[in-house]
């Protein structure tokens, strides 16, 4: 009996699948390492942090530099480091996006030079030019090149401006951390799937060992199982390990319902496993399956609303980006993750994936070449 | 089912969008026999041994093995063929236990028959060293030892050592020896080396733009003409061109 069950196939399929896996330090590097380092990056890059200091350029022919201070109580204090330079370089300023607002100080009043449709130089725009009014253009432009340490300044204190009041909402889910990661373990199934699944059939093709392996007693249904079992058991290590470190980094927790996560999990599993096997049921060619996950991956990865929300996007593309799987599974995990949902806010989302999986695996497997 | 031939082709054609790889095509072959089936690239070789491995369908003729057609067989053929394909290449970071073992799972059987072939193709020493970390005479041996794992009465093997050096070449033509000595398996052999064919086989077929030109012994072969000094010179003198070409 023992024996029967060391020697069945899908156990040895699944262990050969398995250590394949393990031993490739890659895997484990683009699975698990590279997605946590890219949270981390992220998170890091936009995270609001206490303390902005912003550049800007004073258009003047001689140098140094004028900083002037915001304190703000609820929304943290705001330098602006007002650096004069000549309108040459603070063109070359402007394009290398060390400052995004050029400033020129005429007898009348202020001018300000920046691009309207760049919302981090609007801000520095309505930020600053409450204040710079309230300085004189000849005091800012005779002010002596003040050494590093005794910087010539301007301080305003923000908070006690009255008449309205800011509540700072810092309640997890609200972060940018928090929309990123349900985006990037939804992005983690789809590139593991495709590439796991999808290029790994065709490698195996490539190899001619798929032909030499069907031309033992070896059952096919048995190869693709052990193929997909350890690829979502992959999937699992990579999501948890993904949520692990957000939780403990970033202070992520699951808000809604954990089982209708699951579900969802394996839904979205299901639907991009059945993308996998069909791109990858006719070519022999690593080339083409490149190409194919490129052309399947790339588009989802911009517009499903991994790294920003697809709402920026024109309102008749929305309709087109919704039913997109990626756009399925990023949307059901974020709404579990921050908005508290449960099986009722899921379950058509799971069942649609479930459905998409099971009609792209059945006709990849009509289509499917053995030889 | 019984027949007293190991493999019997009859009449077969095969062809691709735009090549005519075999045309018209009978061979038998006796239980215990060796055959070679020699001609230079591009014969019909492979797609010939590819149709009586059940890989290929042909499109004319029939193909028996032990008696067996394809159709409806599929599940006992398989149980009694061994064959090694041109360039397979197995999972890279899976020992050469490990491979064999997932084939031996394949057909039920345990690490006592992988012990077994592990011996039989001499890779003992090598038993834990990944497959890509194998010699090219290496990889061929555990591509033997993968075809002879099920005990095969029935292997098939094309171009087993073709791109290997003169040793490691020698080192399997051991093996395949040993073979024909110990058991009354049937092998076909492709190869375009005739010293392999001469080495090994008792018949010799001579394959050419999908037709079999000559068969028989190298003795039969070779006295037809006095002139004639060993199977390059025959291939020459029925194709105008090289074996090796």
């Amino acid at each position: 009996m023992i024996d029967r069950i060391r020697n069945n196939q899908l156990g040895q399929l699944t262990l050969a699948n398995i250590l394949e896996k393990v031993r490739e330090p890659g895997v484990l590097f683009w699975g698990i390492g590279f997605p946590i380092l890219m949270a981390i990056g992220l998170g890091l890059a936009f995270t609001r942090k206490p303390e902005i200091l912003r550049y800007v350029a004073l258009i003047a022919a001689d140098t140094g530099s004028y900083s002037i201070i915001l304190k703000d109580d609820k929304l943290g204090n705001t330098t602006f480091r007002l650096e004069k330079m000549p309108w040459e370089e603070a063109m070359v300023q402007l394009k290398r996006g060390h400052v995004n607002v050029a400033v020129t100080a005429e007898d009348s009043g202020y001018r300000y030079h920046f691009d309207p449709l760049n919302p981090d130089a609007q801000l520095t725009y309505m930020k600053l030019s409450p204040v710079l009014n309230r300085i004189s253009p000849s005091e800012l432009q005779h002010q002596p090149a003040g050494s590093e340490g005794e910087r010539p300044e301007y301080e305003e204190d923000l908070s006690a401006t009255t008449g309205v009041e800011v509540d700072a909402l810092t309640v997890t889910g609200t972060r940018y951390i928090d929309f990123l990661i349900p985006g990037m373990i939804a992005m983690g199934v789809m590139f593991s799937c495709l590439w796991g699944l999808g290029y790994g059939i065709i490698d195996t093709r490539s190899k001619k060992l798929l032909r030499r392996m069907i031309a033992t007693p070896m059952k096919r249904s048995n190869y693709l199982v052990a193929m997909i079992t350890v690829r979502f058991g992959m999937n699992v290590i990579e999501a948890a390990l993904l949520f692990l470190f957000a939780w403990l980094a970033f202070g992520i927790t699951i808000q809604g319902n954990i089982p209708a996560l699951l579900v969802l999990f394996l839904a979205g599993n299901i639907a991009f496993s059945g993308i996998g096997i069909f791109l990858a049921c006719h070519t022999s060619k690593t080339e083409i399956g490149n190409a194919f996950i490129n052309v399947i991956s790339m588009p989802m990865m911009v517009l499903s609303g991994i790294f920003f929300s697809y709402h920026n996007f024109p309102d008749w593309a929305i309709p087109i980006i919704k039913p997109l799987p990626l756009t399925m599974l990023a949307d059901g995990i974020r709404s579990i993750f921050i908005e508290g949902a449960g099986f009722a806010q899921t379950a058509v989302l799971s069942l649609i994936m479930t459905v998409t999986g099971i009609v792209f695996f059945t006709v990849g497997l009509k289509l499917f070449k053995w030889h | 089912m019984s027949s007293s031939f190991a493999i019997e082709v009859r009449n077969v054609f095969k062809s691709f969008k735009t090549v005519r790889a075999v045309r018209g095509v009978d061979l038998t072959i006796l239980p215990g026999q060796f055959v070679a089936l020699l001609g230079p690239n591009g014969a019909g070789k492979t797609t010939l041994v590819e149709m009586i491995e059940g890989i290929q369908k042909p499109d004319r003729g029939e193909i028996r093995i032990l008696g067996m057609p394809w159709k409806g067989h599929q599940k006992e053929l398989r149980q009694i063929i061994g064959l090694s394909l041109q360039e397979t290449r197995y999972i890279e970071k899976l020992t050469a236990w490990e491979t064999l073992r997932l084939f031996g799972s394949f057909f039920g059987l345990g690490i006592e028959r992988v012990e077994e072939v592990l011996q039989l193709v001499g890779l003992e020493e090598k038993r834990k060293a990944f497959t890509i970390n194998l010699s090219g005479g290496q990889r061929q041996r555990l591509a033997l030892g993968i075809a002879l794992i099920n005990h095969p009465r029935i292997l098939l093997l094309d171009e087993p050592t073709t791109g290997l050096d003169p040793n490691a070449r020698r080192e399997i033509w051991e093996i395949l020896r040993d073979l024909r000595k110990s058991s009354d398996i049937s092998m076909i052999l492709t190869t375009h080396y005739m010293e392999e064919a001469q080495q090994l086989c008792e018949q010799i077929v001579i394959i050419d733009e999908g037709r079999i030109l000559r068969e028989g012994t190298l003795d039969q072969l070779l006295g037809e003409d006095p002139s004639l000094k060993n199977l390059d010179d025959l291939f020459t003198s029925l194709t105008g061109r090289w074996l090796h070409d």
